[in-house]
């Protein structure tokens, strides 16, 4: 118990730099993934198939193998940035597709009809969009939203490994000084993350309510 | 769709064995202290003793670093590991008459070297081991047979020259090291990795400024790449670099001092130093004094 | 589909506009393409000594063990998995709230901590020695985490499962256990596969945390080659390709077992299960 008063101001700020990293990466991988979505369901062909390209490798593929090519390969290419920078980007690059397929997802679920009536009584694209498609699909996208949101909250954990000094990367300083109190630091720092998660998760259920369809 | 595509993936797959034949990436060579082994070692010991043991088998098994060059390295491809505390080991392992080729490598890690001698996993350690009062309470430890401290290395020209200068500076160790809290506590922005290779690699790329741990380490890189890397600064630290052996054969102890100072006598230990750390273009220091055993 | 219905066939303008559109991104998109393989050649990365190690025997042979550990640690890790996540998941549907509540609380939390976090602290916990100690340390929280998520999809696959079945099973006068065995868990089973072998995949991916933590396997050799020859940029490139062609495989066979299984049941699963959507799923296979 000791430990995690003495060492309480390096937590809270190892999580304040957690709590930063998903604020930054959920707008940025947001505005991404509806570019994404809107490049895989529009009608240009050439999009199409890069979007799809670009889910296929970015969702296949290991976020640790991304941060490597990121933190480790850019500045092999004369890419200056700061690790908190590149750590961003690679969390970006890895979540937004997830974004992606989670708003087609929603999207998608809304019954056909709703859009054949929409057309069916003369409304253009955009107003079927806005009046009728948009709003449903809100309510529909949240959960799958709020999950990519969860994963990538523990997703941050990995750039403790890439130089940043969050949450996870004080927990592996604090085994190595105090490896008796083992317990102590893991449900500390666990705690931390579970009340973040729970957080987005009870954030999530308030919205579903208030957008509740009848 | 997906028929084509496994058929690309044969053909890839073809063309990379065909071509597997071809590299030969990481030879290298092993053995550059000339190790007289001893073969009438065994009998030279007094019965009972855990080096008449060792020496009878034939076979001694001995915990090194994998990843530190030029202390105990091994690479990728190789079968021996090599460096300082490589060679170090080699000398007390002629001593009870073992070959080189015939001793059993096992990599340590920082944390596992007192359980690794407790429960027998080794019989001797030569990795980085720095000499401490808590250590000396569960394992025995001789020597020490090198002194460093914590240093810095950084690119050559850079304007970091001592640990004044790091001050508001990003400096690279490993996550959850004490290197990293030392710094910390100076008032570097410290910046946690894997390993120490991967902060290498990245005061190479110009990414950060300076990385920092013992010395001893640093060298060995600064060995591997002369012309660009540099080690700077006083040691900010002091460790007494030595060797472990299991607490419960303290006859271990004067065996292995006496190995090692014959070593440091006859010019053994210089010749170690130069052919591995050395080649940083440190100068050879002298050989520390080492501990009496109790 | 509601995306298809909103805009009528193209006309001729449109279908103009829509060619300067694809010609346009054509282009930016080539541009992008050609700058990042300039900048790799300028920055020498094309050159043989980095990408030498990979046509060496040895190597490769490294490589090639350490993904059948990776591989092999997913399997162990999956059946693992499996049996912790059928336990608890049948806790959490069960009437008692003495099992329920606890059942709840153990799923809630695994799948709230990060895995690597996890890995970690079991690590620290088993004895911080690479090799077995740190493969069993990965199994484990890969375990105690994809069991969290499998009980979760347990749950929701039973709930899954028509109420007219159970009720017509109780309507006949069986008893829970007997309804369980003999009417939802095997009718279950064919609404959960897809998910599951999602969640393989994303445990696969998982396993390449075992870097942290000098686990055996394909991103651990990874980490002893471009620690040896500085080819960072390479190795990384090499284990992405090779991660992405098992992954396509895994989902390929999610998509057969996907339409042989038959899709009349889509598991709507909230939380924890949309990111693991094979990219072989329904939308991705046509997409490529």
């Amino acid at each position: 118990m000791q430990v995690l008063i003495d060492n309480a101001d390096i937590l809270f700020r190892a999580f304040g730099l957690t709590l930063l990293l998903v604020v930054v990466v959920s707008i940025l991988s947001l505005v991404f993934g509806t570019v994404l979505a809107a490049m895989r369901v529009g009608p240009i062909g050439v999009l199409n198939k890069a979007g799809a390209l670009y889910v296929t490798i970015f969702r296949n593929n290991p976020l640790l193998v991304l941060l490597l090519l990121v933190v480790f390969g850019l500045p092999k290419l004369g890419v200056q940035m700061s690790y908190f920078n590149m750590n961003v980007l690679a969390l970006t690059l890895y979540t937004s597709p997830f974004v992606c397929e989670a708003l087609r997802a929603g999207v998608n679920s809304i019954p056909i009809g709703q859009a054949e009536a929409a057309r069916s009584i003369g409304l253009t694209f955009s107003q079927s969009m806005t009046a009728v498609v948009l709003p449903q699909s809100f309510r529909a996208v949240v959960p799958p939203l709020a999950s990519v949101l969860i994963a990538m909250v523990k997703n941050t954990s990995l750039v403790s490994i890439f130089g940043l000094l969050d949450a996870t990367a004080r927990m592996k300083g604090l085994l190595n000084d105090h490896p008796s109190q083992l317990w102590w630091i893991f449900g500390g720092i666990a705690l931390g993350y579970v009340i973040i998660v729970e957080a987005i998760s009870l954030g999530a259920a308030l919205l579903e309510r208030r957008w509740r369809v009848a | 769709m997906f028929i084509r595509r496994l058929r690309w993936a044969a053909i890839a797959a073809t063309a990379v064995l065909a071509v597997s034949a071809c590299g030969s990436a990481g030879e290298s060579d092993d053995n550059p202290v000339d190790n007289k082994v001893d073969d009438s070692a065994a009998s030279k010991f007094e019965d009972g003793t855990a080096m008449k043991a060792i020496a009878e088998a034939g076979k001694v098994k001995i915990g090194v670093k994998y990843d530190q060059p030029g202390l105990g390295f091994k690479t990728a491809g190789q079968d021996q590991p090599t460096g300082f505390d490589v060679e170090m080991a080699k000398l007390v392992a002629a001593k009870l008459g073992i070959k080189a080729d015939d001793i059993q490598w096992v990599e340590t890690i920082s944390d596992n070297r007192e359980p690794f001698l407790q429960k027998g996993t080794v019989d001797f350690v030569f990795a980085s081991y720095s000499i401490t009062d808590d250590r000396r309470k569960v394992v025995g430890q001789a020597g020490p047979y090198f002194l460093t401290g914590q240093q810095l290395l950084v690119k050559k020209g850079s304007d970091i020259k001592s640990v004044d200068d790091i001050k508001g500076k990003e400096v690279c160790s490993v996550t959850g090291s004490t290197s990293l809290a030392q710094v910390e506590a100076k008032g570097a922005k410290v910046r946690g990795f894997e390993t120490y290779s991967q902060c290498r690699d990245q005061v190479l790329d110009g990414a950060i400024d300076s990385m920092t741990t013992d010395g001893s380490i640093l060298l060995g890189y600064a060995a591997q790449n002369p012309d660009e890397l540099e080690v700077v600064g006083d040691p900010f630290s002091e460790e007494r670099i030595g060797m472990g052996y299991a607490k419960d054969k303290p006859e271990l102890c004067q065996f292995l001092t006496d190995t090692i100072q014959e070593a440091m006598d006859n010019g053994d230990w210089a010749k170690a130093f130069e052919a591995t750390l050395g080649k940083s273009g440190a100068e050879t220091p002298e050989p520390p004094k080492m501990d009496a055993c109790a | 589909m509601a995306s298809s219905v909103l805009f009528d066939a193209p006309g001729p303008r449109t279908r103009a506009r829509h060619r300067l559109y694809t010609a346009i991104s054509s282009v930016i998109l080539a541009a992008i393409a050609g700058l990042v393989i300039w900048q790799l050649w300028r920055k020498d990365q094309f050159a043989y000594t980095y990408w030498e190690p990979f046509v060496t025997p040895d190597i490769v042979e490294l490589l090639v063990k350490g993904l059948g550990k990776t591989l092999l640690a997913a399997v162990v890790a999956i059946a693992g998995a499996l049996v912790w996540g059928v336990v608890f998941g049948v806790a959490k549907l069960s009437e008692h709230r003495v099992l329920r509540w606890p059942a709840w609380t153990v799923v809630e939390f695994f799948r709230a901590v990060p895995l690597l976090m996890l890995i970690i602290s079991t690590w620290f916990f088993i004895g911080p020695e690479p090799g077995p100690h740190a493969y069993w340390a990965l199994v484990i929280g890969l375990v105690l985490y994809n069991g969290a998520v499998f009980a979760e999809i347990f749950r929701a696959g039973i709930n899954a499962v028509d109420r007219g079945q159970s009720e017509a099973a109780y309507a006949l006068g069986m008893r829970k256990t007997m309804v369980m065995r003999l009417i939802l868990i095997p009718q279950a089973i064919k609404i959960m596969l897809p998910a599951f072998i999602s969640q393989t995949i994303v445990a696969l991916k998982d396993t390449s945390l075992g870097y942290a933590i000098l686990a055996p396997g394909l991103t651990y050799e990874g980490k002893i080659i471009f620690g040896t020859f500085r080819n960072t940029i390479q190795t990384a490139l090499v284990i992405a390709a090779i991660y992405i062609l098992v992954n396509l495989l895994l989902s390929w066979l999610a998509t057969k077992a996907q339409r042989r299984f038959a899709g009349e049941h889509k598991l709507d699963i909230v939380g924890g299960v949309v990111q693991s959507q094979p990219a072989g799923g329904a939308a991705g296979a046509r997409g490529l």
